[in-house]
């Protein structure tokens, strides 16, 4: 089985965010950029499933700001090939876009499942693998906890609120949002990643143009002003735990 | 493209979501006609429950249980002839799964995560959550539009249907996808929906170890500990025990929340709590936007201390 | 006297030794290189302190390591007293040449030799009634972490020390008997006073029963000797053969920048990235395969003494390491499965993952250790191999995961590292725009640790006000990666060091100081290994030195004050920084009052080599309240002084679990008040517990 994990390097959100001029977007170039943590999770299942003997891995990824790291990392960890596909993206790629490039791609890659993690949190114009399968015209599945092979295809098991689960059987190539793999990812040292970059191993590729509109306009992006915010208490721990006691109390919380 | 509104009518184990009915009070609010899209198998009885002009109900016995597939399959299939103005589905795992088919079978656009929706003339403007939360972005689209909406936005509609119209299933013999199981959650823990306290822990409280801090709180305040996904994922807690869209909504008297940062899908599953009192170090998680208490003290001193002031408090 | 039966217990002992040690020998061959022939003058110099020194036992536990040493140098002169019973099986009044009766060097033999056979029989018998009667729990196993020790067999100590009973007692009869038998009497007898006494004892016997006491005593000797001889590599007492090598090829100290005078002159930067790899082959040890020669004899060298375990703060919390007891685990699979050196199958982990993550780095077991073993060493090269495998605790994965991607073990943006210098009414300059004489190298702990910001923020005003030139790196500055290498992370380590020196490479500076003592380490004497040539200091020094040259006048003596200080494992032990630290706290008048544990034997607060990052919910009692309560045991206190950033951390949160009646503070919490500069409430000294306004140390609770 030919497993394709599609990556994607996001905004880092530890770091402030800064929006741009006419306050539309975000401003990119101080910004730094990590892999999608659910494409990490994806990453892993198909790790696992490759560890189970089900297969290759090969991951995919547009070359947005630091994704050689990424990409790297994830042959350290023991992805078979890793892929790039380059062209001018720095101002961002929407869902729709990057879906419309990887679909024309993967004409050219042969490919029995897709990994993707479920969303990023850029995905303004929805998620990238759903309308991924749209365009490719194959079965999806969001939200998975669980990715097995089955009868030559493969067992999802697709989470719903709750702690609810469906295992659905899907034939054939699919597309699938993975939420969480089933072990946390795992750890890869850094010296692995260097072996791997000496190594090199990356290919290149040049995305493919393809016409692909959102159809939204931002008019703005603001940090949201809540309507209220909460009442900040200080003054050190235990200060702060008197007067929380305080407060259950006079709600009659604390009898 | 006509003035209606559809909405996907999501419905488990024989219950409409209330998410649902929130969507059709929004669809009303904007000005309807409203048409609900009902599919499954042997739920049309659900029909009856729902404040749509129209109902349109599609039963097969494909669509028994949600197989993304099909049912985006069917959906497409409704709206191609009556070309709706706005589609208006849920933010949940069905959403995820049929809003962006959708859009890809359609070519209509798609808005993820939206809070907010209003028309402005032609346009449609709505607002979402993006960046975990931490931005929101208003966004304009011209013509028709497919809204992925995140639960507890709108307010919810009840009432019955002026309609109720049924309609035959395309040919589904292609879909390749096929339900097998359903597996129910482990009931033996804790119901946490249940409890009218909850402390809660995030991914602040660094591993399992510390988890125990906070339930030295909750025993003192006769308390249950819950959690946000991140720590029921790494298996510091018991999966039953998350609040959030994918685990648990809850609505007790309070909410303790202790190193949860407030991402849209922790906050869709507690912000209706009574009384909220969040512990987090960075003044900028979106949870105090939803609490009525915060503090930035590291919540490695406040919980200790606060255990301490309750042991003294109760004594 | 002729015996040729001796001839033949001697062949044969001969060779079941040789074989014996040939096995032994096969074990070192097989094992991974380890260069350890580098500045032998260093190496002579140690084999002499420590190894015929026996310096580790003079300034040890007593009386036991003065009864060592005794046996020890006793040996050294009771080797020729062997030698001599050796040769007498051909000729009974045979002297090593120029030690006979009446040449230059019998005399004075036979004095020591008698004296020395008097003191090991007493020391012996100290060994022997501390086994067997007052059962010193330090030879039976400590801890949870050495139950497997507890049912290892003991006889091993007895017999040696029982047959070195039977060879001081053989030689006293056979050299008693001797000068009944042959009515000898001058040097032989004037000059040997045990042997005089014991001959005068036998005085009643004819020749003949002399001559068989005598007899008897020679071969009690020299057959006990022998049996002793090829007992050695067969049992702990190895390490009477492997000691002293294993002390010359200890590990030496790393070179690190002189510090003793600033350069004036402005040194061109170090070149950036110019990464010179250590000699290491395979990451870590993942098998008996990977352990190199000096680990082998390390595991040869062990005689079981638990002076490390005895000192392990890992040991004394319960957790499952114990340093005996792992160098002891790798011995038995050397023993039982050499082929495993081989690697192949079954060459399974020889230690167990928990054991390897209970560490603390503290270095205190490599510091008590008589004979030169080097366990810390060990277990970070083991861990290389579990973190190449992935093999580690969520929360720690997640630490170095932060580190990979915001180079601090926060996970927070490397923008918020100079956050806390917003709450100065100065700037501080940033090293990396204008020249400065030192570079402060902030480290993590009091870049982003509430608590310890209040710390660095005194530490940049009271500088500040000492007229010191010093910057910051701000954002430039990632972790040192002291704890990072510790954990066994090399390649992030690596990285880290790569960013640090291409930082430090933009700036211009005379020389770097630290207020972390982790930071310190590494930056001192690993960085110049990657190209670092700055000198690098504690800020203890600095302000030491400040105070010195009256560039910083403690105008109000803090009489009556008492305090304890905490010495910092990576300071004392491992940088051997113990007096500025107290130099300040002499300036600033308090009364310093030691812990049994202080200077280089200090007791870790548990913090260490990346322990602060994992679990220390299972411990019995973690280390750092242990400590809290030995300076509990001091009395009345004011404060416990630390001058790590982890150690605020670490001792505030313990005294407040222990509930200690003193604060944990910062030195220079001490050093503004006797600046004069200090608000009097005890909370604005402390900078450590009870932030909450100026709320003195704990009160009482009311009743009820």
């Amino acid at each position: 089985m030919n497993i394709v994990v599609l990556l994607k390097q996001t905004v880092d959100l530890v770091e402030e965010l800064e929006l741009n001029d006419d306050g539309t977007d975000i401003e990119r170039e101080y910004l730094s950029f990590k892999l999608n943590e659910w494409d990490e999770q994806a990453l892993e299942e198909a790790l696992l499933l490759k560890d189970a003997g089900a297969g290759s891995v090969t991951v995919i990824a547009l070359d947005e700001t630091d994704v050689d790291q990424s990409l790297y990392s994830a042959l350290a960890k023991g992805a078979d090939r890793a892929v790039k596909l380059t062209g001018d993206f720095e101002g961002g790629v929407s869902s729709h876009r990057r879906a419309a490039i990887l679909a024309e791609h993967l004409q050219r890659e042969p490919y029995d499942l897709v990994l993707i993690g479920v969303q990023t949190p850029e995905d303004l114009d929805g998620q990238a693998g759903v309308i991924l399968a749209g365009r490719l015209g194959v079965p999806h599945v969001s939200v998975a906890i669980g990715v097995e092979p089955l009868d030559g295809g493969v067992k999802v098991s697709q989470e719903f609120g709750a702690g609810v689960v469906h295992e659905l059987k899907v034939a054939g190539p699919a597309v699938i949002g993975v939420q969480a793999a089933r072990q946390a990812p795992r750890y890869v040292p850094i010296s692995r990643i260097r072996a791997a970059m000496q190594e090199g191993g990356i290919e290149e590729a040049p995305a493919p143009e393809v016409p692909a509109e959102t159809g939204l306009k931002v008019r703005r992006m603001y940090a949201p002003e809540s309507s209220s915010h909460a009442e900040m208490l200080s003054g050190g721990a235990d200060a702060v735990a008197a007067r929380i006691v305080e407060i259950i109390r006079e709600r009659g919380i604390l009898k | 493209m006509s003035n209606e509104i559809f909405v996907l009518v999501e419905h488990h184990a024989g219950a409409v979501t209330d998410v649902t009915h929130e969507l059709l009070g929004k669809a009303a609010e904007l000005g309807g006609p409203t048409v609900a899209c009902l599919l499954g198998h042997g739920a049309r009885g659900l029909a009856d429950g729902l404040a749509a002009d129209t109902v349109l109900s599609v039963d097969d016995p494909v669509l028994e249980h949600f197989v993304p597939e099909a049912y985006a399959t069917v959906l497409a299939s409704l709206i191609a002839p009556r070309d709706p103005r706005l589609v208006l589905i849920a933010n949940t795992t069905v959403g995820m799964d049929l809003a962006g088919a959708l859009s890809a079978r359609t070519g209509r656009p798609l808005v993820a995560y939206c809070t907010e929706l209003a028309f402005d003339g032609e346009a449609t403007v709505a607002t979402s959550q993006v960046y975990g939360g931490k931005l929101n972005a208003e966004v304009e689209v011209t013509g028709p539009v497919i809204a992925s909406v995140v639960a507890g936005s709108f307010t919810a509609a009840s009432g019955s249907p002026g309609a109720v119209q049924d309609v035959a299933a395309p040919d589904l013999s292609g879909v390749r996808t096929q339900f097998l199981a359903r597996v129910a959650p482990d009931t033996s823990d804790v119901d946490i929906t249940a409890e009218e306290i909850l402390v809660s822990v995030g991914r602040g409280i660094g591993g399992e170890e510390n988890i125990e801090l906070a339930q030295e709180v909750a025993e003192a305040l006769g308390a249950t500990v819950s959690g946000s996904r991140p720590v029921t994922d790494a298996g510091w807690l018991a999966k039953t025990r998350q609040v959030g869209k994918s685990g648990r909504k809850v609505k007790p008297k309070l909410y303790l929340a202790c190193g949860i940062s407030g991402a849209p899908e922790h906050l869709e599953g507690m912000s209706d709590a009574e009384l909220i009192i969040a512990i987090n170090t960075d003044e900028k998680a979106p949870i105090f936007d939803v609490a009525h208490y915060g503090t930035t003290e590291d919540l490695f001193d406040v919980l200790p201390a606060l255990t301490e002031a309750l042991q003294g408090a109760i004594a | 006297m002729s015996e040729p039966l001796f001839g033949v217990a001697l062949a044969i002992a001969m060779a079941i030794f040789g074989w014996t040690l040939s096995r032994r020998a096969r074990l070192l061959v097989a094992a991974r290189p380890a260069a350890r022939l580098d500045r032998v003058g260093e190496r002579v110099k140690r084999t002499l302190v420590y190894g015929f020194g026996q310096m580790k036992f003079l300034r040890g536990e007593q009386p036991a390591g003065i009864m060592h040493a005794l046996i020890f140098w006793a040996f050294v002169i009771l080797f020729l007293q062997i030698v001599t019973l050796f040769g007498r099986a051909v000729d009974y009044n045979w002297h090593i040449p120029g030690f006979g009766p009446n040449q230059p060097l019998g005399p004075p033999f036979f004095v020591l030799r008698d004296l020395l056979e008097a003191s090991v029989i007493v020391a012996v018998s100290y060994m022997l009634y501390r086994r067997l009667i007052a059962h010193t729990p330090r030879l039976f196993g400590l801890g949870k972490a050495e139950e497997r020790y507890r049912s290892a067999p003991h006889w091993e100590g007895i017999v040696i020390l029982t047959f070195i009973l039977f060879i001081m007692a053989g030689g006293l009869l056979h050299d008693a008997g001797r000068l009944v038998a042959f009515n000898i009497h001058g040097n032989e007898r004037d000059f040997a006073p045990l042997t005089a006494l014991v001959a005068a004892a036998l005085g009643g016997l004819s020749r003949s029963s002399a001559l068989t006491v005598s007899e008897f005593g020679w071969w009690l000797h020299n057959l006990t000797v022998l049996t002793f001889l090829n007992l050695l590599p067969l049992s702990k007492h190895f390490h009477i053969i492997t000691g002293i090598p294993n002390v010359f090829f200890g590990k030496l100290p790393p070179r690190s920048v002189p510090r003793t005078q600033l350069p004036v002159v402005q040194v061109p930067a170090a070149t950036p990235a110019a990464l010179e790899r250590p000699p290491t082959g395979r990451p870590g040890i993942a098998s008996l395969a990977d352990v190199s020669w000096k680990q082998v004899l390390d595991a040869f060298s062990c005689t079981e003494c638990g002076r490390c375990t005895s000192v392990c703060p890992a040991t004394a919390a319960g957790s499952p390491l114990a340093p005996r007891q792992l160098i002891l685990d790798i011995r038995d699979r050397l023993y039982q499965h050499p082929e495993q050196q081989r690697g192949g199958d079954g060459a399974a982990a020889v230690i167990s993952d928990d054991v390897l993550w209970s560490c603390t780095t503290c270095m205190a077991c490599v510091e008590a250790c008589p004979v030169g073993i080097e366990h810390v060493p060990t277990i970070i090269d083991m861990r290389r191999t579990l973190v190449d495998e992935g093999r580690m605790e969520p929360l720690l994965q997640q630490t170095l995961e932060n580190f990979v991607k915001q180079g601090n073990s926060y996970g927070k943006s490397a923008r918020m590292r100079a956050r806390w210098t917003k709450a100065l009414d100065f700037t501080i300059p940033d090293a990396r725009k204008e020249p400065v004489r030192y570079i402060w190298f902030v480290g993590d702990f009091a870049s982003f640790d509430e608590r310890v910001q209040r710390a660095s923020q005194r530490v940049a005003r009271i500088l500040h006000d000492a007229g010191v030139s010093f910057g910051m790196l701000y954002d430039g500055e990632r972790n040192a990666g002291n704890d990072v290498r510790r954990v066994g992370e090399e390649g992030l380590f690596e990285m880290l060091v790569e960013h640090n020196l291409g930082v430090l490479a933009e700036a211009s500076y005379d020389a770097i100081f630290t207020t972390d003592p982790h930071s310190l380490n590494t930056l001192r004497n690993e960085y110049p290994q990657y190209g670092l040539d700055k000198p690098v200091y504690h800020y203890t020094e600095l302000l030491a030195d400040l105070v010195a040259q009256g560039q910083i006048s403690l105008t109000t003596p803090l009489t009556g004050t008492r305090v304890t200080y905490h010495d910092p494992c990576y300071l004392a032990r491992y940088n051997r920084i113990t007096d500025a630290p107290r130099t300040l706290i002499e300036a600033t008048g308090a009364q310093l009052v030691e812990m049994p544990r202080h200077g280089t034997n200090t007791f870790c607060c548990g913090a260490g080599g990346g322990r602060i990052w994992m679990d220390d919910s299972k411990l019995d009692e973690r280390p750092s309240e242990q400590r809290i309560r030995e300076a509990q045991a001091l009395g009345d206190l004011d404060y416990f002084i630390v001058s790590c950033p982890k150690d605020l951390a670490m001792y505030s949160d313990a005294a407040k679990t222990v509930g200690a009646g003193f604060e944990v503070a910062e030195l220079t919490a001490l050093v503004e008040r006797a600046l004069g500069q200090a608000e009097p409430a005890l909370a604005g000294v402390g900078a450590a517990a009870n932030g909450a306004g100026g709320d003195p140390a704990p009160t009482p609770e009311p009743a009820g």
